[in-house]
């Protein structure tokens, strides 16, 4: 085995594109467990924690540009304004330990459906910054999960950069598990609101072969939303509008039963987080004058 | 391959290191340094738990390679690095504090004193972890002492008593800052 390890981004994409096989290892909390357990053997691993500008970040007009390297603690102490549904998917990964190595770069790499950036991501609407020797290119996120663990990446590519719209309205995640700490997601959902728009969007997780976004659930509430004035009037969402928002962000799923849950209760799951992340969301819509801010 | 960083303040050299190889292997096979436990080998437990450039990591997830030029601080430098920040404090006239060369880290002293120790085995994770902790936050609340221990497993205590042991550390601390 060898161990690549670039000062800088071009030398990185030089040795991705000669290795094309080389595993990126940046906090090393998916990647050293694999080699901890003997399940992977990559000849090359490409170490990424030398390149300084993977782990900086900056918010821009329209969005914020996250270095791939930028840990979860980042997220979720400096960007609660910009990005307040990823920060609240960054304070439920694991604990602090993992929250100071583990990224969203590293999640998007990994690209498991459990990985509790997506849902987040999904909802804000976010594109993944990928670049090679021949060139860079931005991947919508809704495009770039292709199947269990497995992206959109060429085996030359390099995530650099992840750029998230900043939110224009709350936002909210909740996730399922046995406890608070060191949970991999039964089910997790992200949503936010965006007033600027007018749409709502969604992000499941955990209970489908990608993460995924509810699209008929969002139609449906797009329209009721419209329909019923809520945007201009603020009103309480009325409760069946909420119920069938739920029921349909739950036949969004394709869950499997394994160790954490059955694929019957991720169902449940999720239509129970649906409802709970809408009403505290419209509630947070309606109760702060519509500001931007997000719930926490 | 060749792996070079400052361990517990001294620069420390270990060879032949296989490329997959963790940053725990290298502390405790090669360094002799046995202080962080290695069990789960997939950061679940926290009983590795180092400071690596002064955050706490899961040590069995860090590569070696990556540790290279940077800093560690394991459990068998906390009380010299316990003692080390309370000499750079005593140069503020406020503060009069004698514990140069401690055998114990004040955190130490407190889950001696708290009994929060039984088989032992999380205890190095949890000091480290703990110490952190109170470097940043002198003051915490339970909420603040539960969520940065929420990474370390103790099957042994119940966790009650390493609350009293954090909660001790902190109010000793306290205390000194105000004679």
């Amino acid at each position: 085995m060898d161990f690549l390890r670039p000062a800088g981004w071009e030398e990185a994409l030089a040795a991705k594109a000669e290795h094309p096989g080389a595993v990126p290892i940046a906090g090393g909390t998916d990647v050293m467990v694999d080699l901890n357990f003997g399940r992977r053997r990559p000849a090359h691993l490409l170490d990424l924690t030398r390149i300084r500008d993977l782990f900086e970040w900056e918010a821009g007009e329209e969005s914020v540009r996250l270095g791939a390297c930028v840990p979860y603690t980042t997220i979720l102490e400096r960007l609660r304004t910009e990005l307040p549904g990823l920060a609240l998917a960054s304070h439920t990964v694991a604990s602090p330990q993992i929250r100071n190595r583990g990224s969203i770069g590293g999640n998007l790499g990994t690209a498991s459906p459990a990985g509790d950036a997506h849902p987040a991501l999904l909802a804000a609407g976010a594109e993944v910054e990928a670049e090679s020797v021949r060139g860079v290119r931005r991947i919508p996120v809704d495009a770039f999960y292709t199947g269990v663990k497995r992206n959109a990446l060429a085996p030359d590519e390099l995530i650099r950069a992840v750029h998230v719209q900043k939110a224009d309205g709350p936002q909210q995640y909740a996730k399922a598990g046995p406890r608070n700490a060191m949970v991999i997601a039964v089910c997790a959902l992200g949503l936010a609101l965006h007033p600027a728009t007018r749409t709502v969007r969604t992000g499941i997780g955990s209970a489908a072969p990608t993460p995924v976004r509810a699209a008929a659930a969002e139609e449906f509430l797009n329209a009721a939303l419209d329909e019923g004035g809520y945007w201009d009037s603020g009103a309480a969402l009325d409760a069946s509008v909420a119920g069938h928002f739920a029921e349909l962000c739950a036949a969004a799923c394709a869950p499997i039963d394994d160790v954490r849950g059955t694929a019957r209760y991720r169902r449940h799951a999720v239509g129970v987080l649906a409802r709970r992340t809408l009403i505290w969301a419209w509630e947070s819509y309606r109760g702060t004058g519509r500001t931007t801010e997000g719930a926490s | 391959m060749r792996v070079t960083f400052t361990v517990n303040g001294r620069t420390r050299q270990a060879d032949d290191v296989w490329e997959g190889e963790s940053l725990l292997y290298v502390l405790r096979e090669r360094l002799g340094l046995p202080g962080s436990k290695n069990a789960c080998e997939q950061g679940e437990c926290g009983s590795c738990t180092v400071r690596l450039d002064g955050v706490p990591v899961c040590a069995c997830l860090v590569a070696a390679g990556q540790a290279e030029g940077r800093e560690v601080l394991t459990v068998e430098g906390q009380a010299a690095h316990a003692a080390r920040r309370s000499r750079d404090r005593d140069q503020d006239p406020r503060q009069h504090e004698d514990t140069p060369n401690a055998a114990l880290s004040p955190v130490q002293q407190a889950f001696v004193d708290a009994g929060a120790v039984q088989c032992g085995f999380c205890t190095p994770g949890l000091i480290v972890a703990a110490g952190h902790l109170l470097e940043h936050n002198p003051d915490p609340s339970d909420e603040d002492i539960r969520e940065a221990l929420s990474g370390n497993l103790c099957r042994c205590t119940g966790y009650g008593t390493i609350m009293d042991a954090v909660r001790l550390a902190a109010a000793r601390k306290s205390e000194e800052v105000r004679a």
